[in-house]
C-alpha cells in the first residue's frame, strides 16, 4: 500500500523538477525508484550490493534449476549425459507416483484421486461462505465426506481392502493434516471452554491435559503412540498405527488450539456476555451466536498458525516408520539409479509443503480482510 | 421499609386486596442484600414497582445503583432477601432466570451491541432463538422498532459504523424487539457525547409516554426524571435513602444526603 501512496510526495520533493531536469526524472515511476533506491550514497551502496548479491545467487540457482534443469530422464547418469551440471528433476518426474501415492497399490490409485476430488468438493462450502445452499453442503463436508473417504481409502464393502501401512506420500500428509486440522479446532474450543468453566473438575482436567501435551515434544507423543499404547490396551485389541498417530497429532494440535482460543475468549468484553444473557439467550446459544464468532475472528491468525504447524509436523511420522513425502524422497535416494540427487528431492518436498502452507496463510489473510471490511472500526 | 417514608397511595391501596395488589406488582424487592466478597453493596433494599410505573434511580458513584438493577435480571446474584419479577421468584433455578430475562429488557451504558452482526441481526437474534419467531416476522418487528428509534436506514450496517447515539438507539430497539414487560436502563446516556444525549433521551421519553412499559432507569438526567418518572429513588451506600414523586423529590428533599447530592449534580 505504502508503495502506491508514496509517489506523489516524493515527486514533489524530487531533486529539482525544474526545466533543466531530464524528462525521465519527472516520470513518477522513475522518481519512486530514485527516492527508494538511490536517494543517498548509503542507499546507493546498499542497492548495488543487494542487487549484486541477488543476481549472483539467483542467477546461479536459475541456471542450475531452470536453464540446465532436466525434466525427463531414466537415471541420474542419463541426466548427466544430457547436461553435465544441472538439476536432474527427472528424479521427481519419473517417480511422481511414489511422491503422490506412496506405497498404495498402483491399481487402486484411482481411489485416492476420487477421495481427493471429494475433499476439494467438501472444502468448497467451508471456504466459500456465500455459497447457495451452504448449510446442506456443509452437512456433506462434515458427515458424508469423512465416511466416503474412509471407505475409499481403507476399502472393504466391495472395495479391495488396503492396509493402512501402505498409506504414504502426499496422500499420508493430507490424511493426517486434514484430520488433525478438522478435529483440533472443535476439540480446542471444548478444551478452552472447559478451562474457563466454573466447574473445578472440568477446569483441572483441561489444565492438566493442556499442560501435559504442551510439555511433551510431538515426537515423544508419536513414540508413545507407536509403542506404549499397545501395552495399555487389552491384548488382541490391535489399534491401527495410523489411528494412533491421528489421535496423537490431533490431541497435540488441540492443546495449542485451546490456548489460542482461550486468548480469543479473553479479548471479548464482559458486556457481550451480559447483553446476550439479558436477552434471554442460554449459555450454548449465546456461545454459538454471539461469543464464538467474535472469538474465532480475533483468533484467525493463531488458528491458522496452529494449522500450519500441524501440517508441517506431519513430516515427523517418518520417525515411527511411516513414509511421508520426505520419507519417500529419502527412500528414492537410496535407489542406485537416483542416488546423490538429494538437493532436487528435498527442494521438491519443500516446495510442496510451502505451497500448501502459503495457500493456508493467504486464505486466512483474505478472511481477515473480509471480516475487517464488513465491520470497519468496530468496538 | 421504615427507612423511606412511603409516599403516595402505594401502601394504603395495597391493604384492601392483596391478590389485586400482587397482580398489579411487577417487581418486588424485599430486604435484598448483596456482598462483593466482604463488601456489602446492597443493604436491605425494599422496592415495589407496579405495572407501567417508571422509576428513576440516582445516587453518587459506587452507591450500588447498577448492582441493584443488575440483580433484577440476575446479571448479579443477590445473597439475601427476595426478588420477584412478574410473579416469578428469582432463585438459582435456571428456568426461572431465563423466564425473567425474556420479560426484562436491559440497556447498558456501553451499548454492548454485537459487533459481528448488523443492526438488524442484533435485533432479530433473540426473537428468533429465544422467542422462536420466524426470520421474516422478527425482521418486520425489528424494522418497526428501528423506525421508532429513528434509525431504519442503519439496519444493514454494523454497529462499528454507527455513531454512539445511533448505537444506543439500536440497543434500545434490540431490547424492545423481545417485547419485554420491563425495561432496565443503566446510565444509557453517560457514555455519549453531549450532542447525542438528547436523541437517546427523546427516544426514551417517547417510549415512556406511549405508556404501558415499566421502566427502571439509572440516570442523572434530571430533566428526564421530572418529565417521565413516577418516582425518583435516591441511593447512597447501598441503601435507598429517599424516594418520592419527582416534584417533591427535587423541590423538597427530606434527607441531608439527598440535598447535598442534588446540589452537586445541579451545579454541573
Ligand atoms: N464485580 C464486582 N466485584 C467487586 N466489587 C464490585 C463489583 N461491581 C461493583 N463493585 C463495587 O460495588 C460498588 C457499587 O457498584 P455499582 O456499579 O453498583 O455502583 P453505581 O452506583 O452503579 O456507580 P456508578 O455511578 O459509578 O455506575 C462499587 O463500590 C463497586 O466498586
Ligand atoms: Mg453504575
Amino acid at each position: 500500500m505504502s508503495e502506491q501512496t508514496a509517489p506523489p510526495p516524493p515527486a514533489a520533493r524530487a531533486p529539482a523538477p525544474d526545466d533543466d531536469t531530464p524528462l525521465l526524472a519527472r516520470n513518477p515511476v522513475v522518481s519512486w525508484v530514485w527516492t527508494n533506491f538511490f536517494s543517498t550514497p548509503l542507499n546507493i551502496a546498499l542497492t548495488v550490493i543487494s542487487v549484486w548479491f541477488i543476481w549472483s545467487v539467483g542467477s546461479a540457482f536459475l541456471e542450475w534449476a531452470v536453464f540446465n534443469g532436466v525434466l525427463f530422464a531414466d537415471s541420474r547418469a542419463h541426466c548427466r549425459e544430457i547436461v553435465e551440471h544441472g538439476a536432474c528433476w527427472a528424479v521427481v518426474s519419473s517417480r511422481i507416483d511414489s511422491f503422490l501415492y506412496g506405497l498404495y497399490p498402483p491399481a487402486q490409485h484411482w481411489r485416492i484421486n476420487i477421495t481427493f476430488l471429494l475433499l476439494v468438493a467438501a472444502l468448497v462450502p467451508v471456504l466459500w461462505d456465500t455459497m447457495p445452499h451452504r448449510k446442506r453442503a456443509l452437512l456433506y463436508s462434515a458427515f458424508v465426506f469423512p465416511v466416503l473417504a474412509v471407505w475409499l481409502l481403507v476399502g472393504g464393502l466391495g472395495l479391495e481392502p488396503v492396509s493402512t501401512k501402505k498409506f504414504s506420500g502426499f496422500m499420508l500428509t493430507l490424511v493426517i493434516g486434514v484430520t488433525g486440522i478438522t478435529l483440533s479446532l472443535p476439540l480446542g474450543i471444548l478444551l478452552a471452554l472447559a478451562r474457563r468453566s466454573s466447574l473445578p473438575v472440568l477446569r483441572i482436567l483441561s489444565v492438566v491435559f493442556i499442560e501435559f501435551i504442551r510439555g511433551v515434544p510431538l515426537i515423544t507423543l508419536l513414540f508413545i503412540a507407536s509403542v506404549l499404547l499397545s501395552y495399555f490396551l487389552p491384548p488382541g485389541a490391535s489399534f491401527d498405527l495410523i489411528i494412533r498417530v491421528l489421535i496423537m497429532v490431533t490431541l497435540f494440535a488441540s492443546a495449542y488450539m485451546a490456548e489460542v482460543i482461550r486468548g480469543g475468549f479473553q479479548s471479548i468484553p464482559a458486556g457481550q456476555y451480559e447483553a446476550a444473557q439479558a436477552l434471554g439467550l442460554g449459555y450454548w446459544r449465546s456461545l454459538q451466536k454471539v461469543i464464538l464468532p467474535q472469538v474465532l475472528k480475533v483468533s484467525i491468525p493463531g488458528i491458522v498458525n496452529s494449522f500450519i504447524g500441524l501440517y508441517k509436523d506431519t513430516t515427523l511420522v517418518i520417525i515411527i516408520g511411516l513414509f511421508d513425502p520426505l520419507g519417500i524422497g529419502r527412500s528414492l535416494l537410496s535407489d542406485a539409479a537416483w542416488a546423490g540427487l538429494s538437493a532436487e528431492v528435498y527442494l521438491f518436498v519443500a516446495l510442496f509443503y510451502f505451497c500448501s502452507c502459503f495457500a493456508m496463510s493467504r486464505y486466512s489473510l483474505y478472511v481477515e480482510r473480509k471480516l475487517e471490511r464488513g465491520q470497519s472500526h468496530d468496538r | 421499609m421504615n427507612d423511606h417514608a412511603p409516599a403516595g397511595p402505594a401502601v394504603p391501596a395495597a391493604a384492601p386486596s392483596d391478590a389485586d395488589a400482587d397482580a398489579q406488582m411487577i417487581i418486588r424487592l424485599a430486604d435484598v442484600h448483596k456482598w462483593f466478597g466482604k463488601f456489602h453493596v446492597l443493604r436491605g433494599i425494599n422496592m415495589d414497582v407496579r405495572r407501567g410505573e417508571r422509576f428513576v434511580i440516582c445516587g453518587p458513584s459506587g452507591s450500588g445503583k447498577s448492582t441493584l438493577i443488575r440483580c433484577i435480571n440476575r446479571l448479579e446474584e443477590h445473597q439475601r432477601g427476595d426478588i420477584i419479577v412478574d410473579g416469578i421468584p428469582l432463585t438459582n433455578d435456571l428456568k426461572n432466570i431465563n423466564e425473567i430475562r425474556r420479560e426484562v429488557g436491559m440497556v447498558f451504558q456501553s451499548f454492548n451491541l454485537f459487533p459481528h452482526l448488523t443492526v438488524l441481526e442484533n435485533c432479530t437474534l433473540a426473537p428468533i432463538w429465544v422467542r422462536k419467531q420466524s426470520q421474516k416476522e422478527s425482521e418486520e418487528v425489528a424494522m418497526s422498532f428501528l423506525e421508532r428509534v429513528r434509525i431504519p436506514e442503519q439496519a444493514r450496517k454494523y454497529p462499528g459504523q454507527l455513531s454512539g447515539g445511533q448505537q444506543q438507539r439500536a440497543a434500545i430497539a434490540r431490547s424492545l424487539c423481545m417485547n419485554p414487560k420491563v425495561m432496565l436502563f443503566d446510565e444509557p446516556t453517560s457514555a455519549l457525547d453531549p450532542e447525542m444525549i438528547s436523541e437517546v433521551l427523546d427516544v426514551m421519553v417517547e417510549l415512556a409516554e406511549s405508556g404501558g412499559m415499566t421502566m427502571l432507569c439509572v440516570t442523572h438526567e434530571m430533566g428526564f426524571a421530572r418529565r417521565v418518572a413516577h418516582k425518583v429513588i435516591f441511593m447512597d451506600g447501598g441503601e435507598i435513602v429517599e424516594e418520592n414523586e419527582p416534584e417533591e423529590f427535587f423541590n423538597n428533599p427530606q434527607r441531608e444526603r439527598t440535598k447535598t447530592f442534588l446540589r452537586q449534580i445541579l451545579h454541573h
